[in-house]
């Protein structure tokens, strides 16, 4: 997006989420920075200035799992020139995905007591699964420099640096020991998308994948590794089904350790 | 005003609050007929899909529930689940639990006072076109967020979903040069979070007396975050454990949060800073206190446009509380995570989220999985005493214009820091008059 005379306008919108990744927007090193370089002209969370659209950058965290926002994020597809989704649930469905693979009457009835009011599809899903998207910026939360990074590279029309690589080359860079090898912990970090800055391994414990899979990702191959070592598939099964478990390849790998009978969800 | 003298307003989406809901208002004549404070924030079923996971991973899950307090879902979460299973842990943890607690308040109110309710007070539409007029105001906010975001890195990892909090304690014990290196900041903060007190407490303040039954935990030697007794100002004194007798989630057709009520009245309930201050003041420490006196702070506090100098005190405590902590860790905490063996068991505990309190409770099956969780956020506690509140506010300001009102029902709404993400486990505003 080259510059033009006027600053792009920005919008934020929200579906079903936390409201943690547009906190990282409210961040003293994002919002006085960003809010110097576009106009933010439609976020809630942030303002009541509330301007109707079309949009130049359209920021959306969250995921679809009612009807009405399956039918709203066309409306804000359409008023949007470049679509952003933020976080994990804008782009895997998120953890409320795990209702994915249960009854949602179940799940009504395990936080309600009656349901009529209740109006709530049976999936959380991404946005890519209604909408065309622009750009995902993955993590859960997102990365506040990963954000102003891309909000750059828009602004100057240019890529965005955001790597695809895995965890792993994360905690080589900071010299963190690997707790799979060294410690024998089942770690999802060799199958997980960089940009945490390899936060958990460098805590003593595992990768449970915020930033999902990391390009051409090879599942089969570290859950089968991890099970040979002696982690319970029921175990391993809960490792890949979590923050981003809905996220293609996690859940193909979730589905085959639970097809293969080894798994208890 | 209509030509059938109906007189109807809408406003689709009520904005600086954490999620998505709205407000209905009916006024006829002086009368009003319905104030229904409604979440349309899509449920997510957190009580649902923690079943079956494993007690190792409620921290992690819990936590996103909230992307502004996770913490005190991890620590309720946490404290819950070990007293199911006996495992008692260390003064150690237990301060550095407090540690992280402090940075969550004091990141929350920063972001609550400076960004969403300051600019109700001063006649702005956020907290962006404030920092253009009263920059120096927004960028202290912005600092005093910093810092306790700050402090949630150094003990928890991450300032939004912290990752190193486990059942039992920490995956790791903070580094005590990091710990210490928390201590100029921390500094600045008490002092800047004085000075907000200063001038919060000069706002304009509309006249607004209310007789609140406010509830909070009480502990007998600080102001409550992870530990005490849930107290009220009607004499209610109780542990934990019998929460779930003195309240009660009830779902409304307006809502897909649930709505909490006091028993056996069934009445509605104020919980967060305003409460917290009204029952714990004599354990402020002593800058917060001296903070209160000094602007001249009426003890109770009962108008609730007044939270914010109960949130802004909040800071100063947090911020010595913080002082506190770091100065007395001289070594590493070890252990820094408490080892335990898993069994059929159930515990519930109550914490102070910054907004309020909070209450899980879980059962631990024969399988050594979670077999079942409830989770009573401060919100939904908040919910029915707001409707409440806007009843008996707008019979007062039906004089008013359209725009006046409607932003004065914002604006109340706004007193309670509502985190609507939370409390389903946005906010629209219809008012309709005839």
């Amino acid at each position: 997006m080259p510059a033009a005379s006027a600053p792009p306008r920005l919008a934020v919108f929200k579906f079903a989420s936390c409201d943690g990744c547009q906190l990282q927007l409210l961040d003293a090193a994002g919002l006085l920075e960003i809010a110097e370089r576009v106009q933010i002209v439609h976020f809630l969370e942030a303002t009541s200035r509330i301007e109707p659209g079309p949009y130049d950058i359209g920021l959306v965290e969250g995921s679809i799992s009612t009807p009405h926002d399956a039918e709203r994020i066309r409306e804000v597809r359409r008023q949007c020139r470049f679509l952003i989704t933020i976080g994990a649930c804008a782009t895997s469905g998120g953890i409320q995905a795990l209702r994915n693979w249960g009854r949602l009457d179940e799940f009504i009835g395990a936080v309600y007591a009656s349901k009529p009011y209740v109006d709530s599809l049976a999936t959380s899903t991404a946005i890519a699964d209604h909408v065309p998207v622009d750009f995902e910026l993955r993590g859960c939360p997102i990365d506040t420099g990963q954000l102003v990074e891309l909000i750059t590279a828009l602004l100057l029309g240019r890529k965005p640096r955001v790597p695809a690589h895995s965890v792993c080359v994360e905690c080589k860079a900071r010299g963190t020991v690997c707790v799979a090898v060294a410690k024998g912990v089942p770690c999802l970090g060799p199958v997980t998308q960089a940009g945490c800055h390899a936060i958990c391994p460098a805590h003593d414990r595992e990768c449970f994948g915020c930033f999902g899979p990391a390009e051409a990702a090879n599942l089969v191959s570290l859950t089968g590794f991890y099970e040979r070592r002696g982690t319970p598939a029921d175990s391993l099964l809960r490792l890949v089904r979590g923050i981003n478990g809905y996220a293609p390849a996690f859940r193909a790998a979730g589905d085959e350790l639970e097809a293969a009978g080894r798994g208890d969800p | 005003m209509s030509s059938d003298g109906i007189r109807k307003i809408s406003v689709n989406a009520l904005a600086r609050v954490e999620g998505e809901g709205s407000l209905h208002v009916r006024l006829s004549g002086g009368r009003v007929e319905i104030a229904e404070f409604s979440i349309f924030e899509p449920p997510r079923f957190f009580e649902k899909f923690i079943r079956g996971r494993e007690v190792r991973e409620v921290p992690d899950l819990v936590a996103r529930i909230c992307g502004i307090c996770p913490v005190a879902y991890q620590m309720t979460g946490c404290l819950a689940l070990e007293r199911a299973l006996g495992i008692g842990t260390t003064a150690g943890i237990e301060l550095l639990r407090r540690l992280l607690s402090c940075g969550e308040w004091i990141q929350s109110h920063a972001l609550h006072i400076h960004l969403l309710h300051a600019p109700d007070f001063l006649g702005h539409e956020s907290g962006i076109t404030l920092a253009k007029v009263a920059p120096e105001l927004v960028e202290r906010g912005l600092r005093l967020k910093a810092i306790g975001n700050r402090i949630m890195e150094v003990v928890g990892g991450r300032a939004v979903h912290p990752i190193n909090v486990a059942v039992g304690g920490f995956h790791k014990a903070p580094a005590v040069a990091d710990l210490q290196g928390l201590l100029p900041d921390l500094e600045w903060a008490a002092a800047a979070a004085e000075e907000v007190v200063r001038e919060v407490s000069r706002f304009d303040f509309p006249d607004f007396a209310r007789g609140y039954e406010s509830v909070s935990l009480r502990h007998p030697d600080d102001y409550p975050m992870n530990q005490g007794r849930i107290v009220s100002s009607g004499g209610l004194d109780i542990d934990a454990t019998d929460y779930e007798s003195h309240f009660e989630e009830r779902q409304v057709a307006w809502s897909t949060a649930l709505q909490s009520v006091m028993l056996p009245e069934a009445k509605p309930y104020l919980v967060g800073p305003l409460a917290r201050f009204n029952l714990c003041y004599d354990q402020l420490p002593p800058r917060a206190r001296a903070a209160a006196e000094a602007a001249r702070i009426a003890w109770p506090m009962t108008n609730p446009f007044q939270s914010i100098i109960a949130r802004a005190i909040e800071i100063v405590a947090a911020c010595e509380e913080a002082i506190r902590i770091v100065r007395v860790a001289r070594a590493a905490i070890s252990p820094c995570r408490i080892p335990f063996e898993l069994r059929e068991a159930e515990g519930s505990h109550a914490t102070e989220a910054p907004r309020g309190l909070i209450y899980h409770r879980y059962r631990i099956g024969a399988d050594g999985l979670v077999a079942f969780g409830t989770i009573v956020p401060p919100t939904s506690q908040n919910q029915g005493q707001i409707e409440a509140d806007l009843r008996d506010m707008l019979p007062g300001i039906t004089g008013l214009d359209d725009a006046a009102l409607t932003q004065r029902c914002e604006h109340m709404i706004r007193n309670y820091d509502p985190c609507i993400s939370c409390a389903t486990h946005f906010l629209a505003l219809t008012v309709e008059r005839s």
